[in-house]
């Protein structure tokens, strides 16, 4: 406890208060998508890429955003559930509420692996249990089967490990500060997304940011 | 009960008013969206022209240092123009662009690849393995041509060899899960079932909305993503900005 004070008042006075601002413009966002009926978003709070940052402001990050999320779950009339760290929790969404994914510590690379990773150990699973059947002298011929079938990694066990599996792909992705590139985030989710870019600092996001999103999302889907 | 009535016809059509004011304001905001884009499409169209003619002087000495590896994505109704891919593919080659990759998403592109390659004086087709020879040839143009199965379908593929290697592992009973599903293996992998390009340092996007259409996941990481609009109304201008506005970006990868 007394190291993280330590590190915490060594954090430059600014990049404490856009961390906390950063939050905020988070809570109105959600808040706004949720007026709009929006039934999902994913936000990337954290990359994994973002431990390369000083240890005092990853720590801080990281307790200002377990801090927010205790906070966001007490707030029961947007939240549904929320996700961190890696494990990515699936609920139905069946009351007409928001709900977001808070992606911690995520890079769309190290999904990708860790999906393939998945598969492989499910089919592998799947193989020994097939032998055991066969074994038995079981009907050898749907065993057979089982083991190629599952000798085989296909696109979809590979999706249904995705973490974000949890999530239907976006129809919209909104980087702020003028960024021009998905910087590692759902790469494999957003083949048919629309990318914008509006220039505002995340800090700075407003309601009419996510309207011109909308917008243009109507424009060019018409 | 006429009463009642009367109330019931005279809440429907305040409903009716109501839905029919709603959708003359989604209406009339949807129109001055419509407008707004119509006159930036101007804008961009004499902006173009005065960069085309060399009369902006700061778009005219383009330091490509920082750009290695272009992509191009192209719609696959568009792809079919290969007399405007040809042209683009011109430009680029006049600007100095040594690497480019073109994808779409039905590979069209690819099976056009031989009409492309016959109106492009000096260009060939990128090879992995001449990767190291060919960089060093500084007359030629490098082409590659990629679609949707160089994307998530390549990475099935890779998954398997990792797959096959997992196999092996768990046979001779070793624990090396650790070491076989790194991001490098999986980098490696992918250059073993042919589709490991170079990661594309800027992405330019012909088609109606800014959308990487399924380009090889793997390879955009940090890649800069520009919409140019729709391949017919490609202007000369418009790619040089967006090759300059590229050198300008700082990237901090993170930190």
């Amino acid at each position: 406890m007394e190291t993280g004070d330590m590190l915490r008042s060594s954090l430059r006075a600014d990049d404490a208060a856009g961390h906390k601002a950063g939050f905020l413009a988070l809570t109105s966002m959600l808040k706004y998508c949720y007026e709009l009926g929006i039934k999902c978003v994913s936000i990337y709070a954290f990359s994994i890429d973002n431990f390369k940052r000083r240890p005092n402001e990853v720590q801080y990050v990281m307790d200002l955003t377990l801090k927010k999320i205790q906070g966001l779950l007490k707030e029961k009339s947007i939240v549904q559930k929320v996700a961190a760290e890696k494990a990515m929790v699936a609920t139905t969404n069946n009351t007409g509420m928001t709900m977001p994914f808070i992606c911690v510590a995520y890079t769309s690379t190290d999904e990708i692996v860790h999906a393939i990773q998945e598969s492989c150990n499910n089919n592998w699973v799947g193989i020994q249990e097939a032998n055991g059947r066969k074994a038995w002298n079981q009907e050898i011929r749907d065993e057979e089967y089982q083991m190629e079938e599952k000798a085989i990694i296909k696109l979809r066990d590979i999706e249904k490990h995705m973490y974000m599996d949890v999530a239907p792909d976006p129809d919209i992705l909104i980087q702020t500060s003028g960024e021009h590139r998905l910087s590692n985030f759902q790469l494999w989710q957003t083949t048919y997304c629309l990318l914008c870019s509006p220039a505002v600092l995340w800090p700075e996001i407003g309601i009419r940011h996510l309207v011109r999103a909308v917008l243009d999302f109507q424009q060019h889907r018409s | 009960m006429n009463i009642r009535e009367e109330m019931q016809k005279a809440n429907r059509l305040i409903a009716q008013i109501g839905n029919f004011g709603l959708q003359l304001v989604w209406f009339i905001l949807h129109l001055s969206v419509s407008t707004w884009y119509f006159l930036l499409e101007i804008a961009h169209a004499v902006e173009s022209y005065f960069i085309s003619s060399g009369l902006m002087k700061s778009y005219k000495a383009l330091n490509l240092g920082k750009l290695r590896y272009l992509a191009i994505v192209v719609g696959s109704e568009e792809a079919y123009q290969t007399s405007k891919v040809s042209e683009l593919l011109q430009w680029l080659e006049a600007i100095g662009v040594k690497h480019v990759c073109l994808y779409d998403m039905e590979g069209v592109l690819k099976r056009s690849k031989e009409a492309i390659l016959e109106k492009m004086s000096n260009a060939t087709v990128f090879q992995e393995a001449d990767e190291n020879d060919k960089l060093l040839d500084q007359k030629h143009m490098m082409l590659e041509f990629a679609s949707f199965s160089d994307g998530k379908e390549a990475v099935a593929k890779a998954a398997n060899l990792l797959f096959a290697k997992y196999l092996t592992s768990n046979n001779s009973s070793e624990d090396q899960e650790g070491e076989i599903f790194t991001e490098p293996h999986m980098t490696e992998a992918l250059r073993a079932v042919g589709s490991g390009g170079p990661e594309p340092d800027l992405l330019l996007v012909y088609g109606p909305a800014r959308c990487h259409q399924g380009f090889p996941a793997w390879r955009i990481r940090y890649t800069e993503i520009v919409h140019m609009g729709s391949l017919k109304s490609m202007r000369y201008g418009s790619l040089i900005k967006a090759i300059y506005k590229f050198t300008m970006v700082r990237q901090n990868y993170g930190k």
